[in-house]
């Protein structure tokens, strides 16, 4: 017997107990909170990640851009990573490259620029897909056009948000988009940059992650 | 299972260290200091997370129920898990023992003629020793937690499951970075420090072969790994090499993706006081020929190590439900008191009670279960209503009963001493009968003054026992 069926053998020879009865997800979050407002959730969104050490700027479809060349130019970064396949990514491209930033495309497999992608890449810009209001959390699917890496290595990631993609729980999320058919190789929820507290439990920012997150909110007004 | 041999009952466990262990660190003020300003520090951070008593406890309950549940579906939804894996293209593995759990995972490394391995936080490669079979094999094991990071270059080992150099104080990680970090200056400021572990791993992650991983929940309708992480140092280890190494104990499989965000909630909220972690990552395959990033191999290791003992037992199946929060160690008096070490078993505190038995047998662990006051702290902030005093109470039963035929636990009888069963026995007989309770008592008050000056451990810190002059039945008849 291979160690597989001897475990699986031994685990159904205890299966005479056990709790049946199938736990309640569902009604345990019907009442866990009431209905907010999209604008309700947007604050509270805004509130958590904040506290989290993010910064949030809300913008709109006409002037994200600009608010992007302005963090950028805050921060004296003149490389930004972007996805070349995007709408987005395409926007940046043309827009920042008359202001002094020099756009890098993700454009090949990482194994033909890892060195490059870990020591001359300051900075990102991807989308979420959504987010959480109740923990300020981000929610991104890295695909093809956005990688894994963008959200990672950089030490600063910018992320546009479609404030109107704010649900109010993760378990919202999942069950409104249907996660249980459709997820992807990797499918993410970043709620802050990244952090640690292993020394003297004394917070530190941009333990291996990005060391600054910037959320840019659009929204209608702003 | 046959009976235990009659010469294990009286001998020696190595946990017998244990007690020379906490004596060290109960005698060490700045230990003691970092222990206590530690864990206050998480306890006020889990309570400020739990501002609703009811919320708490119906997600208590629920996280219970889920966990629950899942175990009582185990074997299956372990088989859907390694379908669905499967499917996604995950290789899955089973490994009885730790031995064959690292045998395992340095054959993947051979085939991919590995030299530097770079390690998530995991709980489970502690358990399998993983960094010595690596070494011995000539692997490079290194570990990329910031905490992880600091032990490792210590050369010990984590005294807390979420907190691993919780032990030490900023100074002494500065000592030992300049130490043992080549190239930089002194300093022992946190940041600073911490920017330093930052670029020597990030040098790591760029070239290492394989990225080794624990596993927080595996989810079996999606064939989804997920997990919960800080630092990012999960997130390089899954995705920046080109072979991923996931290991888990077999207990932590919930069979659907709804089943996630209450134990997710739970989770964080009970071991650090935060909402949700910085980062939580579902893994559910590796690299499709499209895409431009992530491993291309992705393996899964499903450990079992004494959890199918656990689980063959109704009570003791409870042992299962943990979710490795840590929020026990915090709240634990004991724990706090001795630090992690002192168990000298990879989980510490009371879960380390509780599981420890189950993967080194009562041999070794029989003393475990009795360094606890039963005050249970445990038990009433554990997330998923793991009933740990009851555990430890059923372990010492199990430690220091006689041996005798088909017992639920290895080791069963382990600690198990005649003269001290004799003494019970004798106590519980004098106490059972009025005449010889009346009896030894007065002989009691007649000849207190035989009493020895020098009574074993109890007189190392206290004055010695001496039974008073007049018994209160005595003082009674004289009140009239």
């Amino acid at each position: 017997m291979s160690a597989r069926e001897r475990i699986l053998a031994k685990l159904r020879a205890s299966e005479k107990f056990g709790e049946r009865v199938e736990p309640d997800v569902a009604s345990w979050f019907a009442g866990h909170r009431r209905v907010e407002s999209g604008a309700e959730k947007a604050a509270r969104f805004r509130h958590c990640i904040e506290l989290a050490h993010a910064e949030v700027y809300n913008v709109n479809r006409g002037s994200w851009l600009q608010k992007l060349w302005e963090v950028l130019a805050a921060k004296e970064i003149t490389r930004l990573l972007v996805s070349p396949g995007t709408e987005h990514g395409q926007r940046a491209m043309s827009g920042l490259a008359d202001n002094d930033i020099e756009c890098r495309g993700y454009d090949e497999a990482i194994e033909q620029w890892k060195d490059e992608m870990f020591h001359q890449t300051p900075a990102s810009l991807t989308t979420a897909r959504a987010a959480i209001a109740e923990t300020g959390t981000l929610v991104l699917w890295p695909d093809a056009d956005e990688p894994r890496l963008m959200s990672l290595v950089p030490p600063v990631h910018i992320v546009l948000l479609d404030a109107s993609k704010i649900y109010n729980t993760f378990y919202e999320a999942i069950q409104q988009e249907g996660w249980k058919d459709s997820l992807p190789t990797n499918a993410l929820l970043i709620s802050g940059p990244s952090k640690t507290a292993d020394i003297q439990v004394t917070l530190a920012y941009g333990a291996h992650g990005p060391k600054e997150l910037i959320v840019l909110l659009l929204g209608e007004e702003a | 299972m046959n009976a235990p041999l009659p010469e294990h009952a009286l001998q020696f466990m190595p946990s017998a260290g244990f007690r020379a262990r906490s004596k060290e660190v109960v005698e060490n003020p700045f230990l003691r200091k970092s222990f206590r300003g530690a864990m206050d520090f998480l306890i006020d951070k889990r309570i400020t997370q739990f501002p609703d008593k009811e919320e708490l406890e119906s997600l208590r309950t629920l996280g219970e129920h889920i966990r629950q549940y899942n175990l009582g579906k185990l074997p299956d939804i372990l088989e859907q898990l390694e379908t669905r894996l499967t499917e996604n293209g995950v290789h899955v593995h089973w490994a009885e023992t730790p031995e064959e759990a690292n045998a395992i995972i340095l054959g993947i490394c051979h085939k991919h003629s590995a030299k530097l391995m770079v390690k998530g936080k995991s709980m489970v490669s502690e358990e399998i020793e993983l960094n010595h079979a690596a070494e011995a094999a000539g692997i490079d094991a290194m570990e990329s937690d910031m905490g992880e990071y600091i032990v490792q270059l210590a050369g010990e080992k984590p005294s807390h499951i979420i907190m691993p150099a919780i032990h030490k104080t900023k100074e002494e990680i500065a000592k030992l970075f300049y130490e043992k970090v080549p190239g930089i200056d002194y300093t022992d400021n946190v940041d600073a420090l911490i920017q330093i572990g930052r670029n020597v791993l990030r040098e790591k992650f760029l070239v290492a072969d394989i990225g080794l991983s624990g596993v927080n929940f595996a989810v079996a309708e999606t064939g989804t790994l997920c997990l919960v992480e800080n630092e990012g140092n999960g997130r390089m280890s899954t995705t920046v090499p080109p072979v991923h190494i996931a290991i888990t104990g077999i207990e932590k499989i919930v069979e659907k993706l709804e089943h996630v965000p209450p134990l997710l909630s739970l989770l964080t909220r009970s071991a650090t006081g935060q909402n949700i972690s910085t980062y939580f990552n579902m893994i559910s395959g590796p690299r499709k020929s499209h895409e431009k990033d992530g491993p291309t191999e992705v393996h899964l290791v499903l450990l079992d190590n004494g959890r199918s003992q656990a689980y063959a037992d109704e009570q003791l199946r409870k042992t299962l439900q943990c979710i490795r929060c840590g929020a026990c160690m915090n709240h634990c008096p004991v724990y706090t008191r001795i630090g992690g070490h002192a168990y000298g078993t990879t989980y510490p505190g009371p879960i380390g009670k509780i599981i420890s038995p189950h993967m080194l047998g009562l041999e070794a662990t029989a003393t475990m279960a009795t360094a606890s006051s039963l005050c249970g702290a445990c038990g009433e902030v554990c997330p998923v209503k793991i009933p740990i005093p009851d555990l430890l109470m059923r372990l010492r039963e199990e430690s220091f009963t006689a041996p005798h035929e088909n017992p639920a636990m290895r080791g069963q009888g382990a600690g198990y001493s005649a003269l001290v069963t004799g003494i019970w026995r004798g106590w519980a007989f004098v106490y059972r009968s009025p005449f010889w309770y009346r009896t030894v008592t007065w002989l009691g008050s007649r000849f207190g003054w035989l009493m020895p000056s020098k009574q074993g451990p109890w007189t190392t810190v206290r004055v010695p026992l001496k039974p008073a002059p007049k018994r209160l039945r005595d003082m009674l008849k004289e009140r009239g």
